[in-house]
């Protein structure tokens, strides 16, 4: 049986965006959640648990759009001028958000300015990333290699709920990162959006997952024929029983449990992303084979990957361990 | 103010934008942060504070810096496709790998290395702490390394096939990335990120030992920085001058724009110093030129023939003036880079090095100017090889999306206003840091940002031990 590069890289591309989504996520949450914590020292504190980790975390943002363009031309080339408008809001988001890391210490007169920019840019840059999501799953027209739908496509009411639903995610992504890295009252208040953003986002999922299949003939064949309807039943369970475990972790103070059952929700709402419109990478216009490159090209690239790919995992791992345990807010930084 | 102007020129206004305010960045820290690692290898080797005092200096400035070029640098990874589409479509088979290489093998480096570099010295050995240094600095090398392979590659294309929808289909990946010129431009670049950081380096040296605010820093940084442009200069001078000939022997409309040959020269051609471009006209109007010594300098023969841009089509032609100048700055700050190094070799001879300050003026006033160079050969190589996008093969009118005009004049005056904000502010950050050497080894607790510069007390050991248990 020949190598089919296309899924392989497919899968790769699609480990790219999980790990950046729940890696920014918990760090973009941090600024959304940002003004609910006025106190200077707190609002120190949020930004030193994720500033030696973010621009790593970011990083896989321009490995899911980089290796789009090595491996995916065509999807790159077809989805980025279908979603020109929230690309560039998202990009101008993320500029602001990641300037006040540095500039936010450098000044003590236009320091809430940063910290304005701070929360603007994760709140901006996160609710487009929904919104760009939104009108992927959507679908976007092709024809003869070009995107051929119109500059405001990608603006309806479902990509405005699907941004929406992102900024709740990574809110509750931000606050159980929080009840892990921090202690007293600042963990205590992280507890309370906990509670109620884990809520609010598998609420959010229920409201996405009953709005899906209805958008598409294909999702909806996907979700109710079999086999796949089987996931259909197991994959809303298995959301609750996350909500479970992160309730029942910020309950009995098993500070860790929150964060990870946080992280399973978004590793189970991904997948249902993805089973709803695999194989399609522009849904509902290429699938992987069509929008992939050349062979020489998938596999000159995939050489790599499986060599460097665990590589980074490995060192990253050891970045996070340095930093591992709760912080402590008497020392110099961190 | 857009009225006259398409999507394609708009879109290539954006492009121009965008990457002149991003090599800024890079060229600042690939330099910075080779510099960093030298500082921190010789404070362990020779323990001497000085050079603890200069790294924990330079390293906030380096996190500003290297903030600014993240940020401006994830612009530049996703405009390829809403800009450029057609472009990414066909060209990604070839450039995308090269790209996704540059993530995997150097981004990842800098940004997994970063956090520890920057905040960890207190949870890391001195060794570790060392090893993360150095791993940032060879991250910044390699991320140059296949970046200029991308750029060479749309320049000089090889070791591909075009397949029948049109897209560039790699054939033989060494000789995409080992393209005929890749090599000179790589060395070029990466010594010109040197130099650029060498000057910068130097000016804040230069400044403090004029104000005479910690003058043991001040002279050590000083006289590193002057080492660097003394031996480096002519170096660079040098390798340009390979680079020139490659770009003959591979690109010689864009020679012919630069030295502003608009005519042939059969008999031998002049090296024209200065004048007017008159493209109406297709001549250089009030030029200075030595006879000959274009054809000397070329073809290493007073008499060889040289083509003009009489022989090139209208339609393939570069914009000769903006080209022919801004080869012309890059030069001229070159050899004004060559006379400061001779400049300090010679007061360094007299023994005053650190006390000439007529050397301290010069060198702070040529502070800036590697950014200036490193933006005006940027110009003159891009520049210079329009109108196509990969070289000979791929159109520049042809690369672009289908996308609306009030799309790209919208978000390219979002970019505008956004850039000068935000870049305008760390600007002013990082010239204030450079402002403020510490006079003690201990900076005043309120005074700034202590805490993202990691210049803080050292933790109790085991202080926080037991917190760690899981």
């Amino acid at each position: 049986m020949p190598i089919d590069l296309p899924f392989i890289w497919a899968g790769i591309i699609a480990f790219a965006v999980l790990a950046y989504v729940i890696l920014d996520g918990f760090d973009l949450g941090i600024g959304i959640l940002f003004p609910f914590f006025p106190e200077k020292h707190e609002k120190d504190l949020m930004m030193n648990s994720v500033a030696p980790v973010w621009d790593g975390n970011e990083t896989w943002l321009v490995l899911g759009g980089g290796g789009l363009l090595a491996v995916f031309p065509l999807a790159y080339a077809t989805i980025l001028p279908a979603i020109y408008a929230p690309i560039i809001l998202m990009l101008l988001g993320l500029i602001f958000r990641g300037v006040a890391f540095e500039y936010r210490w450098r000044t003590k007169r236009a320091e809430h300015l940063w910290n304005w920019a701070f929360t603007g840019g994760s709140v901006v840059a996160a609710f487009f990333q929904g919104v760009a999501l939104g009108a992927l799953v959507q679908g976007i027209p092709v024809t003869d290699r070009a995107y051929s739908g119109g500059w405001w496509d990608w603006l309806t009411p479902f990509s405005i709920a699907t941004g929406l639903a992102l900024l709740i995610g990574y809110g509750l992504l931000g606050a159980t990162w929080l009840v892990m890295k921090t202690e007293g009252e600042i963990a205590e208040r992280a507890k309370v959006f906990a509670f109620r953003l884990a809520f609010a986002t598998v609420a959010a999922m229920g409201v996405f997952s009953l709005w899906t299949p209805w958008l598409e003939p294909a999702y909806l064949d996907r979700w109710f024929g079999y086999p796949t309807i089987v996931f259909s039943f197991i994959v809303p369970l298995m959301v609750l029983g996350c909500l479970w475990v992160i309730v029942s972790g910020l309950r009995n103070g098993r500070d860790v449990q929150p964060f990870v059952a946080a992280l399973g929700l978004f590793v189970l709402g991904y997948a249902g992303i993805g089973i709803s419109f695999y194989p399609y990478i522009v849904p509902t216009s290429l699938t992987i084979w069509e929008a992939a490159a050349p062979d020489s090209s998938l596999s000159f690239l995939l050489v790599g990957a499986v060599v460097l790919v665990p590589m980074i995992l490995c060192y990253t791992a050891y970045a996070y361990w340095v930093f591992r345990g709760k912080l402590n807010p008497d020392e110099g930084y961190h | 103010m857009f009225e006259n102007f398409d999507a394609q020129i708009l879109a290539r206004i954006q492009f121009a934008f965008t990457i002149s305010f991003h090599i800024i960045f890079p060229a600042f820290s690939i330099g910075l942060a080779s510099y960093l690692a030298v500082l921190e290898g010789l404070y362990l080797w020779k323990k001497d504070k000085v050079y603890l005092e200069l790294f924990d200096f330079w390293k906030t400035i380096f996190a500003v810096a290297f903030g600014m070029g993240v940020v401006s640098g994830i612009v530049m990874s996703y405009q390829f496709g809403t800009n450029w589409s057609v472009f990414s479509d066909k060209a990604g088979p070839v450039i995308g790998p090269l790209m996704g290489y540059e993530v995997l093998t150097a981004f990842f480096l800098e940004a997994g290395f970063l956090g520890v570099m920057l905040f960890g010295r207190q949870k890391v050995g001195p060794g570790l702490h060392f090893f993360a240094t150095a791993m940032v600095a060879i991250g910044t090398l390699i991320s140059a390394t296949w970046i200029l392979s991308v750029n060479s590659w749309m320049q000089t294309p090889d070791g591909f096939a075009i397949n029948e929808v049109g897209q560039f289909v790699p054939v033989d990946w060494w000789k995409i990335v080992f393209n005929p010129s890749f090599p000179y431009r790589l060395t070029h670049m990466v010594i010109a990120a040197y130099l650029t950081t060498a000057f910068v380096v130097g000016a804040v040296g230069a400044w403090h030992l004029l104000r005479g605010t910690a003058p043991r820093r001040a002279g050590v940084m000083f006289s590193m920085a002057m080492w660097m442009a003394a031996i480096v200069a002519p170096i660079q001078i040098a390798a340009g001058d390979a680079h020139g000939l490659n770009t003959l022997e591979h690109q010689p409309v864009k020679v012919m724009a630069m030295e502003g040959h608009f005519d042939s020269h059969p008999g031998g051609a002049p090296l024209i110093l200065f004048g007017i471009p008159n493209t109406e006209e297709k001549r250089i109007d009030y030029a200075i030129q030595i006879p000959k010594l274009s054809s000397l300098i070329l073809k290493h023969d007073l008499n060889a023939p040289l083509d003009g841009l009489d022989t090139v089509p209208d339609d393939k032609e570069p914009p000769v003036a903006i080209v022919f100048w801004s080869f012309r700055v890059m030069v001229a700050i070159g050899f004004a880079m060559l006379g400061v190094g001779l400049f300090s070799l010679w007061c360094r001879w007299k023994g005053t090095l650190l006390q000439n300050h007529w050397l301290h003026r010069v060198a702070l006033v040529m502070g800036p100017s590697g950014f200036v160079a490193v933006l005006a050969g940027w110009i003159t190589t891009e520049v210079g090889r329009q109108p196509y996008t990969v070289y000979g093969h791929l159109l520049t009118a042809d690369s672009i999306s289908p996308i609306a005009a009030p799309a790209v004049a919208a978000s390219l005056i979002a970019f505008i206003v956004v850039y000068f904000v935000v870049f305008g502010a760390g600007t002013f950050y990082i010239l204030r840091l450079m402002a403020r050497l510490p006079r003690d080894p201990m900076p005043d607790l309120d005074d700034g940002p202590i805490r993202s510069s990691g210049i803080t007390p050292a933790a109790q050991p085991g202080h926080h031990g037991g917190k760690h248990a899981h």
